[in-house]
């Protein structure tokens, strides 16, 4: 009989009927606020990142490259087929201005990574919300149906709009002659759609698939599709890079037509495809997928039942999506093989720049170069599958495996032994696409090998990749987006080093960066030795320090 | 008897926090030791230092005669346990998951395996996300029972289980008990340990503020009593160790700690019994006394009336 004194029950007269509409979208001004409060860290880094690296990037291509001569030879450099397909169009090379080394260079850089922000921005506040049970929580307040989405794709929105805005104010100020404000506005509203764009994608996927993962992995593989079709494109005749809306944003070619009008079949393309995300969202349950999860085995396979066969399948998928991933993008440019000695031949400043690679043909010094963006991308992989462990923990789901006769050790040494082993498994098929497809667009059956090789002699790298984020993890649990710096260095090396003239040092501060240039160098057996030695270095003090932390 | 559990002031902090401030925990081998205290009173943190999860910042800690961090391995082969709060992993059958959790602590018994299935009346084969949180618990508490593991630490491990499958637990752990093994059962629900304990012990604070066998227990507690008498009774809001007095008419009631129980029935039968009724401190009144000047903080009444 304890007497206490309850909250008096507010009897509230019953709300007057509204629109449908006005219902479902009830509550998302506080959960934008809300969302907005949780990632306000995460966004401004992002935002702020990539908006300083761009202005130092137009800072630097000015110094760089002060008189028009530098600028033509660095636009007869950039002719070739492996710039072009990591770049843009080949249309911005005519009058190779600052302003167009921006549009060209960086434009579909923004667009990937903008692109990329979204996806994460969009799946972590709707999927990954509805997984977790908290979203359930939020929509028994008076939250509508379509709430959660719309708040997460203004979320989204909000970044990419003042990344958006940021450049277009930026730019300008900088003070480089054809920097104009119209071009930089067209150069930011693209990025921004971009950005707009994969969110709506990503509405759509995570109404797909009831994991998150699964969710910004489809969302992801849309983007890296669009990604690879028009760095085809752009590689080719550019028939291909009209299949890609980030083709149809880098034809938009700021500072140099300043056209706005590919930006209206991109925001059209925006609108259809949230609005699909919204009509899917309306036709499933909270928390399920719109396909029905079927009954499994009701027993495990005694294959399961040890640390490392636990560890491979739980990244049996994302290995498999990355190893066909990148058989795909390899056998994008492994096709252009063929092509690539007669389209390099013509350009003298292609032939200099690729025989300081040393490579006998051009076609090796081709295959050389864009090895490494392949081998970057897998690092990607490695990062993640390092990671899982950090996911287990932080899901708990590793105290239960702990707690069995599974030493710590051996626990996180099978999530390791499974990422080592995946990473060379996703090399190995990046290996074995542009290799097939090098060999028949070549014509030259030995190239198959030549440049499997060439894609495995990265596993060592790939290796220390696993081995640094093994390390962050297993001391620094909480810090583990540090693991990110080794392929993020290695990519904006990689990627802007060249243009920006960088000293050769800096890459080679990069696992990547230490890799022979296979086919176009020899094979020198101390790097991987070297790299190998790093990589078990840091495994066993990964694993020293795991030993010693508390579990979360 | 030899000790399951020994733990002497243990200390763990986490940054500004004191999660156990100087726990002395003693756990019998063969009994079924109920540890009792609200959330966030140090239970699982207690249970996270015996798994070797979390190395404690001072104090020590013996189980089954080893140390929980140097021999972790050796200790899980012999252990078996339930958190409270199950997660499963999203892709593999909750089957999947019992056969995996069973093969790394050893040996997979597959008979007690399927047995425990269907006795709490689990379908193996669906995935770990479409698992309600009492068929996740249920996962768990199958993987752990199936074992031929001596000591079960199991924090908390009914919660979200409905009252069908709390009796078929019940049983279960009763016939763990049976089978001479050691049993560490964290709850709040005070049913079930009173069920089920051989001893208890009550966490407040990260310190163990009482523990002992029920009886024991009961006896440093108050009794309450209801007594009709023919005259009013003297002497009683007088006497040290009478609370909570209450008196209608000729009907009187109160509690009285257990060492002035028998002084103070002397008082009521002075005064002419017609009526006596009186109960041994239920668990829940033992907590109360523990707890009860947090409740009182808050504004809940906590006289007589209130402990019933």
């Amino acid at each position: 009989m304890t007497a206490t004194s309850a909250a008096p029950a507010t009897g509230r007269a019953a709300a007057p009927r509204r629109p449908a509409a006005r219902t479902n979208l009830a509550g998302t001004a506080a959960l934008l606020r809300f969302a907005l409060r949780r990632d306000r860290l995460r966004l401004s880094a992002w935002v702020l990142g990539l908006w300083l690296t761009t202005l130092a990037s137009a800072d630097s291509v000015h110094t760089v490259y002060p008189t028009a001569a530098d600028r033509a030879a660095i636009a007869q450099g950039s002719a070739g087929p492996a710039i072009l397909a990591m770049s843009g169009p080949a249309r911005y090379l005519a009058d190779y201005t600052w302003g167009a080394m921006l549009g060209h260079r960086l434009l579909g850089l923004l667009a990937v990574l903008a692109g990329l922000l979204s996806i994460l921005t969009v799946t972590r506040h709707t999927r990954a919300e509805e997984e977790s049970g908290r979203a359930e929580l939020l929509r028994s307040a008076a939250v509508g149906r379509h709430a959660p989405l719309a708040a997460a794709l203004a979320t989204a929105a909000v970044a990419d709009l003042a990344l958006g805005v940021l450049l277009a104010a930026g730019l300008p100020a900088l003070g480089i002659p054809g920097l104009t404000a119209a071009g930089s506005a067209l150069f930011g509203a693209a990025t921004a759609l971009a950005g707009l764009l994969f969110a709506a994608v990503a509405a759509v996927t995570v109404q797909l698939s009831a994991h998150a993962r699964t969710a910004s992995g489809l969302a992801l593989a849309v983007l890296g599709g669009a990604y690879a079709l028009r760095a085809a494109g752009d590689a080719g005749s550019g028939a291909l890079s009209w299949a890609s809306p980030i083709g149809w944003l880098q034809r938009s070619y700021p500072f140099v037509d300043d056209r706005w009008w590919p930006l209206l079949p991109a925001l059209a393309l925006t609108a259809a495809t949230a609005t699909a995300g919204f009509a899917l969202s309306s036709r499933r349950d909270h928390g399920a997928g719109l396909r029905a999860a079927r009954p499994g085995p009701a027993g495990g396979s005694p294959a399961l039942g040890t640390p490392f066969g636990l560890a491979l399948r739980l990244h049996r998928g994302l290995l498999g999506g990355f190893a066909v991933a990148l058989l795909l993008v390899g056998a994008m440019y492994g096709s252009l093989l063929g092509d690539a000695d007669s389209m390099l031949g013509n350009v003298d400043r292609i032939r200099e720049a690729l025989d300081r690679l040393g490579g006998h043909t051009l076609a090796d010094s081709y295959a050389a170069l864009t090895m490494l963006v392949v081998a970057v991308v897998g690092g990607v992989h490695a990062v993640l599958a390092t990671l899982r462990p950090r996911v287990e923990e932080s899901a708990g789901r590793a105290v239960p495996v702990l707690a069995t006769g599974v030493s710590r050790s051996a626990w996180l040494g099978g999530h390791l032994a499974a990422a080592l082993l995946g990473s060379t498994a996703v090399l190995l098929a990046a290996g074995v696409g542009f290799g097939l497809a090098g060999a028949i667009s070549s014509g030259d059956g030995g190239a198959f090998l030549r440049l499997t090789g060439a894609a495995l002699a990265f596993a060592p790298a790939q290796w220390v990749t696993v081995g640094f984020a093994a390390a962050v993890y297993g001391w620094l649990p909480r810090a583990t987006p540090l693991a990110w710096l080794v392929p993020g260095y290695a990519f904006v090396i990689g990627y802007l080093g060249p243009l920006l003239d960088l000293p050769a040092g800096l890459e080679r501060l990069s696992p990547y960066g230490q890799v022979p240039r296979l086919p176009a160098a020899a094979m020198d057996w101390t790097p991987p030795a070297v790299l190998t030695l790093v990589a078990a270095a840091l495994i066993v003090l990964a694993l020293a320090g795991f030993r010693r932390r508390d579990i979360d | 008897m030899t000790k399951a559990i020994t733990l002497s002031g243990l200390r763990k902090t986490f940054g500004r926090t004191t999660a156990l401030d100087g726990l002395d925990l003693t756990v019998e081998t063969g009994e079924v030791h109920g540890f009792l205290g609200p959330n966030g009173s140090g239970k699982s943190t207690t249970i996270r230092v015996l798994l070797g999860l979390l190395r404690a910042d001072g104090g020590s800690a013996r189980m089954l005669g080893k140390d929980p961090w140097h021999d972790a391995v050796e200790l899980h082969r012999r252990l078996a346990y339930v958190p409270g709060d199950v997660e499963l992993w999203p892709n593999l059958t909750g089957g999947e998951a019992i056969d995996l959790l069973s093969r790394l602590r050893g040996r997979l018994d597959r008979r007690r395996r399927d047995e425990l299935i269907e006795r709490f009346d689990l379908d193996p084969t669906k995935k770990g996300r479409s698992y309600s949180k009492g068929n996740r618990q249920k996962v768990a508490i199958v993987a752990a029972l199936a074992s031929d593991a001596e000591l079960l630490l199991l924090d908390e491990p009914t919660s979200g289980l409905d009252p069908l499958m709390e009796v078929v637990f019940q049983d279960v752990v009763r016939q763990a008990k049976q089978e001479g093994r050691t049993v560490l059962l964290s709850s709040h629900i005070l049913d079930e340990v009173e069920k089920l304990g051989d001893r208890v012990s009550i966490i407040r604070h990260g310190r163990v503020v009482q523990s002992g066998t029920l009886t024991e227990l009961r006896h440093l507690t108050r009794t309450t009593v209801e007594a009709r008498t023919l005259r009013p009774v003297a002497g009683l809001d007088a006497m040290t160790g009478v609370h909570g007095l209450h008196t209608e008419g000729d009907l009187v009631r109160f509690s009285v700690d257990g060492a002035q129980l028998d002084a103070a029935v002397r008082l009521l039968s002075a005064a002419g019994l017609r009526a006596l009724l009186s109960h041994p401190p239920t668990l829940e009144e033992l907590m109360l006394r523990h707890y009860g000047d947090e409740l009182a903080a808050n504004g809940h009444r906590l006289d007589g009336e209130a402990l019933r």
